[in-house]
């Protein structure tokens, strides 16, 4: 049994402790406390790959199988899709999820490991031998083969695909089949994060041909019985999992109640027995209600203060330094978020990530500083206007704490509220000074390469820094794993630096559910085990 | 009388076909004012220039506004109405899975509202500046003034939550009885119904009232009718035209307005259905609901006039 087990003494790791207290009372022999000890720690250490803290003290309990839930996620509207490349929000991803699998998949720490590939292979980052996992099926029976795998990947480069992953899947030129189970994935350049791309939702693994999404045949755990957007997804087991043992449940029905307290209310009713995206305003409500919990799961997700470099003032380096001294973000976490979330210094790694550095030194709330940096860029007293919306999450909020901090440091700043409908094709990007909200992305290079690099279509800040490019590229094709710390480690600091961006907190998303339910864990990339919760979860009876 | 009412609803009909054109029109052109598109929602914070352009070249986005109307309504004429874009799935099939949810829950909360309304309408006239007038007057008018989506939630705190009587959400795949549909319907009814009411029954007291001043109302009441009598026999049938009126402009609302109803006990009905459409700027699906909605409210109002003609012998003669 590991230190954190005890530490957390919920429940079940609480049963653990009673059956080693049982076991020294009546003067049990050293061998079979060690015993004891042992298989708590091999449940452990066979659940951490799966689950973390929270899930490897459940992992010791027996699955139960067999049992339906209804799960209620924040978004569902008449877009809803089957199709993997198009996915857009939390429902669309879960049910991806449900219907199909990928070649890899994220363990809780955003490594990747096999899942349809039983085998990823490369010497150079650039070519990589894929050799797929044998006796694989489709829902209606068909085997995996390399065309689907080919397929799959290659789709997402057609724009007709109106993929939301394109950008990522054009550093792929080119997947052959190599052998009978077997594909090589040519990069346009080396790539080390590549598993951990193919483990996202958008690169799951669909049939050879497919093109009508109006059912999904996946090798997934479960499969479509019904499929209506905007109502309703059920998904029943597939009993010819290639996954031994899983999924646990034999349907998982998922809805959408876009209204906050309907979902909170629909749990704690019964009708559903799990949900996410909880504000942390309900958690109290949940969790002092008996029966129910919830359970935060730490993100790289962001709102980030944007000063946008386009030809004015916001382009001073003195005036954003001004501008991200002038977050109070200890307030932000307290005021906005409820204590929900982790203090950032406006670099976008989250201490999650294991390419995180730690100790670059936390930069203050500092109204004088901030004064001092404005005074140092001739601000004056034009007044500065700054956009915000609720479409990015909290940032009215931010902004109007903003707005009075800003006379202690001299600044006339005024804001400007917009509706969150069209607001990323309208605002976004548009103004010098604005919000954007930056989902947690599956690894660092991703990151950097969609938001920082210079030539980034939403490099936010318009930011660019050609020591970041090269620093960038070297990462990407570095295969040693601690020289590739190093490397990031180094961004992180010039980001932090001299960035454009302020983020001043990483926001923790949080699922309420109900105790019957086990096994949930979190993956730190969202909610709801990163959205792959379908296939662990099992309901105690 | 035939020949009067089928010219009436033949002459509604041409205007109900012209008003669909110039509703479509305007809601074309109003949807064409919204910020963004189509494409540029499908990919969201995914929409770099090179995608957009090629969604938009897929969509048919690219091509001029005024082709695309004349497009989509040459589509519609030809009883086609087109494909969403937001999930290529044909407009009418999704439509057609949302319209008997939002008919059943109009027909249910018709069914409930009409007769209460009605019956608080009559019995505050008969009584006018009673006591009981004054408590039905103001309890339907406080219902009126909640705004329903404070009803529909303290509803569920109440009953869902805290009593546990009936469920939070109102599904359609699961009822199998009368008792089960009672349970699921019984709050958004409720919440739609508090809305609904107050109208209704405010505009039957003033019909009724109205009557009631009437020297034939006098006259009934000299020749010893009782006052049950006067108003059933004598005031109701000629107060049918305006309560039919007002009952149909209520009963509109419940096709497009209920979206908070709808959201809160995630009932999939048209409004939310509508809803998304815009969100998604998915023009054929907003057309088509419009369409529906439009449809539907001209049907009602020529209901109404119907009845008022066949309620009043003076347009029956003629």
């Amino acid at each position: 049994m590991n230190k954190q087990n005890l530490q957390h003494a919920d429940a079940p790791a609480g049963t653990e402790v009673t059956e080693l207290e049982r076991l020294t009372r009546r003067g049990a022999s050293r061998r079979e406390v060690l015993r004891a000890l042992a298989a708590a720690g091999m449940a452990s250490i066979t659940g951490a790959g799966l689950l973390t803290a929270s899930g490897a003290a459940f992992a010791q309990e027996k699955p139960k199988q067999g049992g339906k839930i209804r799960v209620a996620t924040q978004s569902a509207s008449a877009a809803d899709t089957l199709d993997p490349a198009k996915g857009a929000l939390g429902t669309d991803y879960v049910r991806a999820f449900m219907v199909y699998s990928g070649l890899t998949e994220l363990d809780s720490h955003l490594g990747a490991k096999m899942a349809l590939a039983e085998s990823l292979e490369t010497k150079d980052a650039t070519v990589w031998i894929v050799k797929l996992r044998s006796g694989v099926q489709f829902h209606d029976g068909k085997s995996l083969t390399p065309a689907d795998v080919i397929y799959s990947l290659l789709r997402h480069k057609d724009p007709a695909t109106a993929s939301k992953a394109k950008t990522l899947a054009d550093q792929i030129k080119d997947a052959k089949a190599t052998g009978p189970n077997e594909v090589t994935i040519t990069l346009e350049g080396a790539n080390a994060d590549l598993p951990v791309i193919l483990a996202t939702s958008h690169f799951l693994i669909i049939k050879d041909g497919t093109t009508d999404f109006k059912t999904a045949i996946g090798t997934g755990p479960f499969k479509i019985k019904d499929f209506s957007p905007g109502v309703r997804t059920v998904g029943v087991k597939n009993e010819k999992y290639w996954k031994p043992g899983l999924p646990h449940l034999d349907e998982v029905e998922l809805i959408g109640i876009g209204d906050e307290s309907a979902r909170v209310n629909a749990l704690l009713s019964g009708d559903v027995q799990l949900i996410n995206a909880i504000s942390p305003r309900s958690t109290g409500r949940i969790k002092g209600t008996p029966g129910f919990t919830v359970l935060e799961t730490k993100t790289g997700q962001y709102t980030d203060l944007i000063v946008r470099d386009d030809g004015g003032i916001s382009g001073n380096d003195d005036f954003r330094r001004g501008m991200f001294y002038l977050m109070d973000r200890e307030q932000i976490r307290r005021a906005v978020f409820q204590g929900f979330g982790t203090i950032a210094n406006d670099q976008p790694i989250d201490p999650t990530n294991k390419y995180y550095m730690p100790g670059i030194p936390q930069r203050p709330y500092d109204p004088d500083k901030a004064k001092f940096y404005f005074q140092k860029a001739k601000v004056g007293n034009t007044p500065v206007q700054i956009f915000a919306s609720p479409a990015a999450d909290g940032s009215v909020e931010m902004a109007v704490l903003l707005q009075q901090a800003a006379p202690a440091a001299g600044l006339n700043l005024q804001v400007t509220r917009v509706p969150a409908d069209g607001y990323w094709s309208n605002h976004w990007m548009k103004h010098p000074l604005g919000f954007g909200n930056i989902n947690a992305r599956p690894s660092a290079d991703v990151l950097f390469t969609q938001f920082f690099k210079s030539d980034a279509p939403w490099n936010e800040a318009n930011w660019k820094s050609p020591k970041f490019d090269q620093m960038l590229l070297a990462a990407r094709g570095e295969p040693d794993d601690a020289k590739r710390k190093q490397i990031y480690g180094d961004m992180q600091v010039l980001v932090h630096e001299s960035g454009g961006v302020g983020i001043p907190m990483f926001q923790s998303s949080i699922d309420g559910y109900t105790t019957k339910l086990k096994g949930l864990g979190s993956i730190p990339l969202a909610g709801l085990m990163g959205f792959m919760f379908a296939e662990h979860v099992w309901l105690e009876s | 009388m035939k020949a009067h009412a089928s010219r009436l609803i033949a002459a509604r009909l041409g205007l109900a076909l012209l008003t669909l054109l110039i509703v479509s029109a305007v809601v074309f052109g109003i949807t064409g004012l919204l910020p963004g598109d189509a494409a540029q929602q499908a990919l969201g914070q995914a929409a770099t220039p090179e995608a957009v352009t090629a969604l938009r070249h897929q969509f048919g986005l690219d091509q001029p506004a005024l082709q695309r109307y004349f497009e989509w309504l040459y589509l519609v004429v030809s009883g086609n109405f087109g494909t969403s874009l937001s999930n290529s799935l044909p407009v009418s099939q999704l439509i057609a899975t949302r319209l008997p949810n939002s008919l059943m829950l109009a027909g249910l909360t018709a069914l409930v509202s009409v007769p209460v309304a009605l019956f608080i309408g009559i019995s505050s006239a008969m009584f006018r500046g009673s006591l009981l007038d004054r408590v039905l007057n103001v309890l339907t008018l406080s219902t009126v003034a909640v705004p329903e989506f404070l009803i529909a939630t303290i509803a569920v705190l109440v009953f869902a939550v805290k009593l546990r009587w009936l469920p939070a959400l109102s599904y359609l795949s699961e009822v199998s009885s009368f008792g089960g549909l009672l349970r699921i319907y019984a709050m958004p009814v409720m919440t739609l119904c508090c809305v609904l009411v107050a109208q209704m029954a405010r505009m039957t007291r003033a019909a009724v009232l109205d009557q009631l001043n009437a020297s034939y109302v006098e006259m009934a009441i000299l020749k010893g009718a009782s006052p049950m009598r006067v108003v059933l026999r004598h005031v109701l049938p000629n107060t049918i035209g305006p309560i039919a009126n007002a009952v149909a402009l209520s009963l509109s609302y419940l096709f497009g307005g209920v979206v908070i109803v709808e959201s809160i006990f995630n009932y999939p009905g048209l409004a939310s259905l509508m809803v998304d459409a815009v969100t998604n700027r998915d023009m054929p699906l907003v057309q088509g609901c419009v369409m529906v909605f439009c449809a539907a409210y001209l049907l009602l109002v020529l209901i109404a006039d119907l009845a008022q003609i066949v309620s009043n012998p003076r347009l029956r003669q003629r």
